[in-house]
């Protein structure tokens, strides 16, 4: 059967059960769309910005855990896919992010719609095509989709010349084959040889600690591992900490969960690290957000490092015990050497801090983004996917939001991608029918990709948006305040649009609530609209910042805490025995010093 | 465990290693090695690339700066690239390390015969000569080529290049892609 390149491009997504494109058309790509015009088993979704279309393919993947699809012309198509392909890559999620070219003849010329895209890229995929004829094509889309989703996952672009679609050649859907051989590139799989010594070495160093903590990250939830790792957290009674990306590998109100760690991890997760005397690393990448000074973190603790990528271990710090897998797969085997420990002082010692260093906000009778977020777990029965933003809403989110599952949780974490919330929702949304999607927004970020509303709209997906207005930017308001003498440069956003008319504008359906009643009520509304997207324009102060905060490059001793809604600096003594609280004075003078090693820094640089 | 990656500059001035990548012989690879190498930071010595004995694969031999973990990581991110096929490293194998290089080089008639007998213990050539200059061959390790052109020097050098270093183990030993990393 004669086939031109579009078509064969449409049938090897339809070998790689490809249910979902989200593109926008262009010169470079009219052979494709011709194609899709007669393509009914794949959906293609018309976003309204290609960045747009990179996000819902993303938030596709991250709720489904499948290799999303975006699709875009040459030039400025492709390049506007650029945000969203690097937020991919931090943040090792597969995608296959497919543009069009200019035709093979004017490539180099400065033609029309012309750009390297494959060079462009090159930093920020895992892998890239440039396709030269239409008989490469079919055998590049089943590597580029074997290396999206194998080893540690990430995005690949193929970029197709114009001729490169037009072209008709014979072309066997059944000659397709998903089994790939690259001999250049060989992952670690769940089927690889399990490194039994490195096993035994990390189930002794478990046997033999005092102080165990389970430091779990993205690498858990990629390999599907939820399981595993809580399997290993109940058997060894190890309290488990998850970073931004863990969310979910273990059910956060689960007992022996201490939620996240890091910059604004709970003070328990973070006293315990930094008191363990063993760290146990699931697919985590010891991120700065995570460790603050490398020199200072977790200094007293011996290091299992599980990953499957090779590069990860020792990247950031050496770990004593280094084991190079598929995480589930491993954990599997680990399980099988560990014994049964049972609760003892150490897990006490951490339940204390637990008890005295709660997340808390003011109970004062103002609406809140951490009670609206608490809210929205409620009312969705803790089942709903959320997307969110970045900024101070994503991190109270982080604290607030309790996941009770895998891929529940889409955030940009690597990459801090404002703007990724409403359209990697959109996506989720998509992959997830049955689900609930909401995205937990700013009004910050929210105005970065706020066309999307639209292409919710016109495919009835109910998403609805939490926008977490502060009328600022408040995280970066939140470090001016902190270590910049509370000079807010360029933070003021006062002047937004009326988010509910802008929904209602795009045909959703708008609210706003400014006090806590009112939110219940416009979620209780929320809830029922099931056709089209809603936006709750969430009013809240703009002076709350967010806390624990351990400051950038710092350490556990520098962390800011609330209780009783008092801003202390909180540190226990090494025996994990006794506190000693410095108040007020204490803080504002940690601000100067910290605010001192910035200017530093400034200088230095 | 404290122990931590450093990647300053006094690290990487702590050691040069010579390392082999066989790499795909597709169009950007070299883009996608350079870049690596830019975008983490690590500081590219010398670079020489070739095509193999087989078409489809390339060699490429690097001479970079830096202690054994800046290494490890530079092999590891190597071998993460897709078209990277191996990746070996000579530091501590025995093996043949060398560079090419020409200069050109100021030959007055008073100082040719001098030149030359320099040449001569170098076991160099002289390629190219002009009522004014030669143009110097002369091959080893960069040691030696750093000695021969210190010498020359003195009459004036014109023009210097070199080829970068190329290397392979001593031996039986090769870096073909069947073999395992190291060997």
């Amino acid at each position: 059967m004669k086939l031109s390149g579009a078509q064969i491009l449409l049938e090897c997504l339809r070998q790689e059960e490809v249910t979902h494109i989200f593109g926008y058309p262009g010169g470079a790509v009219l052979p494709i769309y011709d194609a899709i015009f007669d393509c009914h088993d794949i959906k293609h979704i018309l976003v309204r910005h290609e960045q747009g279309a990179a996000h819902m393919a993303d938030g596709f993947a991250r709720s489904t855990g499948k290799v999303g699809v975006c699709l875009a012309t040459s030039g400025p198509g492709a390049t506007n896919l650029v945000t969203g392909i690097a937020t991919a890559y931090m943040d090792s999620i597969p995608m296959v992010a497919i543009t069009g070219q200019v035709r093979t003849s004017a490539i180099g010329k400065d033609a029309f719609q012309e750009a390297d895209i494959t060079g462009i890229t090159m930093p920020i995929t895992k892998h890239n095509f440039l396709v030269k004829k239409v008989e490469d094509l079919a055998g590049v889309l089943a590597e580029a989709f074997y290396i999206a989703r194998s080893g540690r996952p990430g995005p690949v672009l193929v970029d197709i010349p114009l001729d490169v679609s037009k072209n008709q050649i014979e072309f066997d859907p059944a000659s397709y084959s998903k089994q790939v051989i690259i001999p250049s590139y060989k992952p670690a799989s769940p089927s690889s040889r399990i490194p039994e010594l490195q096993i035994r070495k990390a189930a002794t160093l478990i046997a033999e600690a005092q102080r165990p903590v389970l430091y779990v990250g993205g690498g858990a939830i990629a390999s599907g591992a939820q399981e595993e790792v809580t399997a290993l957290a109940e058997r060894t009674n190890i309290l488990t900490t998850t970073t931004l990306l863990g969310k979910g590998a273990i059910d956060e109100t689960h007992s022996l969960s201490m939620g996240m760690l890091g910059m604004h991890g709970t003070a328990y997760a973070n006293h315990a690290v930094n008191q363990a005397d063993l760290l146990i690393a699931v697919g985590a990448r010891f991120d700065d957000r995570v460790t603050g000074n490398v020199d200072k973190f977790a200094t007293g603790a011996k290091i299992i490092h599980i990953d499957i990528d090779p590069a990860e271990i020792g990247k950031v710090i050496q770990p004593d015990v280094p084991i190079v897998g598929d995480v589930k797969a491993i954990l599997a085997e680990l399980l099988k050497h560990v014994a049964p420990r049972p609760a003892d002082a150490w897990n006490d010692t951490i339940m204390e801090w637990k008890r005295r260093f709660p997340l808390s906000y003011p109970d004062d009778g103002k609406l809140y983004a951490e009670y609206a977020i608490q809210q929205i777990g409620e009312m969705f029965d803790h089942d709903c996917i959320m997307a969110t933003d970045v900024g101070q809403h994503q991190m109270w989110a982080a604290q607030y939001f309790k996941c009770r599952r895998p891929r529940q949780w889409v955030t940009s974490g690597g990459l801090g991608t404002m703007g990724f919330g409403l359209p990697a929702a959109i996506g989720a949304q998509f992959g997830n029918p049955d689900k609930r999607v909401i995205c937990l927004s700013g009004d910050g970020s929210f105005q970065m990709m706020t066309q999307e509303l639209m292409t919710a709209t016109v495919y009835a997906q109910p998403v609805v948006t939490v926008i977490i207005n502060n009328k600022s930017l408040g995280m970066v308001r939140q470090w001016q305040e902190m270590f910049y003498s509370e000079r807010y440069s360029q933070v003021d956003l006062q002047a937004s649009p009326d988010f509910v008319k802008l929904c209602e504008a795009y045909g959703g359906v708008g609210l706003r609530a400014t006090t806590p009643a009112e939110l219940r009520d416009a979620l209780v509304k929320a809830k029922a609209v099931t056709d089209r997207p809603v936006v709750i324009d969430c009013v809240v102060p703009t002076e709350e910042n967010v806390y624990p905060m351990i400051p950038s490059g710092q350490t556990v001793s520098e962390m800011l805490v609330k209780t009783d809604l008092e801003l202390v600096k909180a540190s226990v003594h090494a025996d994990g025995s006794e506190w000693s609280f410095s108040h007020e004075e204490a803080v504002l003078a940690q601000y100067v010093e910290v605010a001192n090693a910035v200017a530093l820094e400034a200088t230095e640089a | 465990m404290t122990n931590t990656m450093s990647t300053s500059i006094v690290a990487q001035l702590q050691q040069q290693h010579t390392i082999t990548a066989l790499v795909e012989n597709h169009a950007g690879v070299l883009a996608r090695v350079a870049g690596l190498f830019a975008r983490r930071g690590y500081n590219i010595e010398s670079l020489a690339v070739s095509v193999t004995d087989k078409e489809e694969i390339s060699r490429m031999t690097i001479v970079v700066g830096g202690d054994h973990r800046v290494l490890e990581q530079i092999t590891k991110q190597l071998n993460k690239l897709v078209e990277v096929i191996k990746v070996v490293d000579y530091t501590e194998t025995a093996a043949v390390e060398r560079e090419l290089a020409l200069i050109k080089v100021n030959a007055e008639p008073k100082d040719r015969a001098e030149i030359m007998q320099v040449v001569e213990i170098f076991r160099g050539r002289i390629i190219d000569m002009s009522d004014k200059t030669f143009i110097v061959e002369v091959t080893g390790s960069t040691d030696k080529l750093d000695k021969i052109t210190h010498l020359l020097e003195s009459y004036g050098i014109r023009e210097l290049v070199r080829t970068g270093i190329i290397a392979m183990a001593r031996g039986a030993k090769t870096a073909s892609r069947s073999g395992r990393d190291g060997e």
